[in-house]
């Protein structure tokens, strides 16, 4: 253990306000550009200050858009990107949970098989079945649509192990309680399985969300109608849609707009999270 | 308020291993049988079995006259009391207790009224609000009970239900547990390893090893009569003395009477004295330990072929470690075996 060494204190806070500073130093950048003219950035020089634009900024922004300059007003893809979010995050866990569940708790042919298949699509991303994928919703006339938006992205392997792994620690005389209580293997799931695994659910939600708002490729290929576009892939047009100079000012304001709903997931799910933590025990 | 018999009960699992084999017993309506053994001996696997979490590969389980060898755990009317208690961690002491019952479709108002008797019944009412966590393991244990009581089941099985706790909590569970038991009349089956447990609790003892029954009695008749080898070092404490009759007769010391086939002589420590027996045994040996334990004392001493046997006296014996010392029993207090078979002889 390191003893109450001052210089070796000292140091390791520097290097500590380093790292936190490299990661928020563009945080702050995006902000501080959010606030100011469009003149500002074509000068070369980065001010450092906020603005006096912020108000008008983000109004512009959010109610009324630059639409020769690929920039509709954001409400409509905030909403259609929480919609996709919150239908991942959502899907993902509650197809995690079934089937962790009937991993965990059933004997049917063939399990381990379909435990490992389930694990294999872990190495099959969107990105790496990207066409197929493509051609499966496209034949399903899924094209500009939520459920094209989420359904290929709802499987998740990484959230069927976690519960998995967690279903395994409860002890096995719960399962035979409950059998004994005469509870049948639904009633088990959704009275006994389903409020332990409050804490499990609340950080797979973080994560998945978070997953879910971030998506940009999927999006991109399914949307050709901008009445399914979500804020990511907005943001990305903006840069690089209008025929003039980006408008750095707007799309800083749209970049920090974007960036609100994860943080603010997970400034209410921590919460969750350490309810979760103090009142439940396995 | 049921009999529990079982006929011939086998338990293979798979890769061919016999966890009980062939196993009969009738309980009378509102009997405590224990069920003792060695770990492995398949006690838990039996009350498992009759609980309905184990299934039977043959024979038959008839509880009251239903045969319930097809029946879910719920469907056959027993509680069960876990060694872990199993308490459903994020549910309060009552819903714990009324889980069971809303499942049956119990009536509020009854599940109510059950729920606060057998919380009188143990002296939970307090912590009725409270989450299992923020119980010590006695209120746990209380707990478990209770969710067994507001059943009202025909049988109550226990499974080793008081090993987590701390010796002195042990006995005054053990002993409340016997009092509802009998208070209520409700058939028991009770599973422990732990040999006074099941002397103190049992109205009749079942001795089981590798998968069948050894012995089945009352624990004095258990105690006073072993009819096999097993019995005999299982049950009392400190462990029966068992001496080679080859080695007596060298000794030119064997004991009058003995029946055909006996090779083996049990005596219980308790019944070895300082004082010689007329026409029974005599055992020379040299003091090894003596070990004092308040009311009574441990002497060990070695023989000349090297086994060490014990007796156990009340008071401090005048002994000195290291002396020569004889150690006598009553021809009535041995106890015959045959080694090979196992069996007593007489």
């Amino acid at each position: 253990m390191v003893e109450n060494d001052r210089w070796g204190n000292l140091l390791a806070h520097l290097i500590l306000i380093l790292g936190v500073a490299l990661v928020v130093f563009p945080v702050y950048v995006a902000i501080i550009a959010s606030t100011h003219a469009p003149g500002t950035f074509l000068q070369g020089v980065m001010p450092l200050l906020p603005g006096s634009h912020a108000v008008e900024n983000y109004r512009t922004v959010l109610f009324e858009g630059r639409s020769n300059a690929g920039a509709p007003p954001i409400g409509l893809m905030l909403w259609n990107s929480l919609v996709m979010a919150l239908m991942i995050a959502v899907g993902k866990i509650a197809i995690s949970l079934l089937s962790a569940f009937a991993i965990v708790y059933f004997r049917f042919p063939f399990r381990i098989f379909f435990f490992w298949v389930i694990f294999l699509t872990l190495m099959l991303p969107v990105e790496v079945r990207i066409s197929p994928t493509y051609q499966v919703v496209a034949n399903l006339g899924m094209l500009n649509s939520y459920l094209g938006l989420t359904v290929p992205l709802i499987a998740s392997a990484t959230a069927t192990f976690l519960f998995r792994q967690f279903f395994m620690t409860i002890p096995e005389e719960m399962l035979e309680a409950a059998r004994v209580d005469g509870a049948g293997p639904w009633k088990f799931f959704k009275d006994i399985l389903l409020p332990l695994s409050i804490t499990n659910i609340a950080a797979m939600f973080v994560i998945m969300f978070i997953y879910g708002w971030n998506q940009y490729l999927w999006p991109l290929l399914v949307t050709t109608n901008d009445r399914y576009y979500t804020v990511v892939m907005g943001i990305q047009r903006m840069v690089t849609g209008a025929d003039s100079e980006p408008l750095w000012h707007l799309v800083m304001a749209t970049v920090v707009l974007a960036a609100l709903p994860p943080v603010l997931v997970i400034l209410f799910m921590q919460r969750l999270f350490v309810k979760g933590l103090t009142e439940t025990e396995k | 308020m049921a009999r529990i018999v079982m006929d011939d009960l086998h338990k293979v699992y798979s890769g061919n291993v016999q966890a009980v084999t062939g196993i009969s017993l009738d309980i009378a309506d509102g009997e405590m049988i224990v069920l003792v053994g060695p770990s492995g001996c398949g006690k838990s696997t039996l009350l498992r079995m009759v609980a309905g979490l184990e299934t039977i590969t043959s024979g038959t389980l008839t509880i009251g006259d239903r045969v319930v060898n097809a029946l879910e755990p719920a469907e056959r009317d027993i509680a069960m009391v876990f060694q872990n208690y199993a308490l459903y961690p994020h549910m309060s002491v009552y819903d714990n207790l009324a889980y069971g019952l809303r499942n049956r479709g119990v009536a509020r108002a009854e599940i109510d009224r059950r729920v606060q008797e057998a919380a009188e019944m143990l002296q939970i009412g307090d912590y009725l609000k409270r989450k299992p966590r923020q119980l010590s393991g006695g209120q746990r244990q209380r707990v478990a009970m209770g969710r067994a009581l507001v059943r009202e089941p025909s049988a109550f099985l226990f499974d080793e239900p008081l090993s987590n706790l701390d010796a002195k909590l042990r006995v005054q569970m053990r002993v409340e547990i016997r009092q509802l038991q009998k208070r209520l009349g409700t058939t028991s089956l009770y599973v422990t390893h732990d040999q006074l447990e099941a002397l103190t609790l049992a109205d009749r003892l079942v001795v089981l090893n590798a998968g069948r029954i050894e012995q089945v009695g009352t624990p004095m008749d258990l105690y006073r009569r072993p009819e096999t080898v097993f019995v005999a070092g299982f049950i009392g404490s400190p462990a029966m003395n068992m001496i080679d009759t080859g080695w007596l007769a060298g000794q030119g010391a064997m004991p009058d009477g003995l029946p055909a086939g006996t090779d083996l002589i049990g005596v219980r420590p308790d019944d070895l004295t300082l004082t010689p027996q007329a026409g029974g045994l005599a055992l020379s040996g040299q003091v090894v330990l003596l070990e004092p334990a308040g009311a009574e004392s441990h002497v060990y001493a070695t023989l000349s072929n090297g086994q060490t046997v014990t007796l156990r006296t009340p008071g401090l014996p005048d002994v000195a470690e290291g002396a020569a010392i004889t150690l006598h029993a009553p021809r009535e207090a041995l106890h015959p075996f045959n080694a090979a078979s196992g069996k007593r002889t007489g």
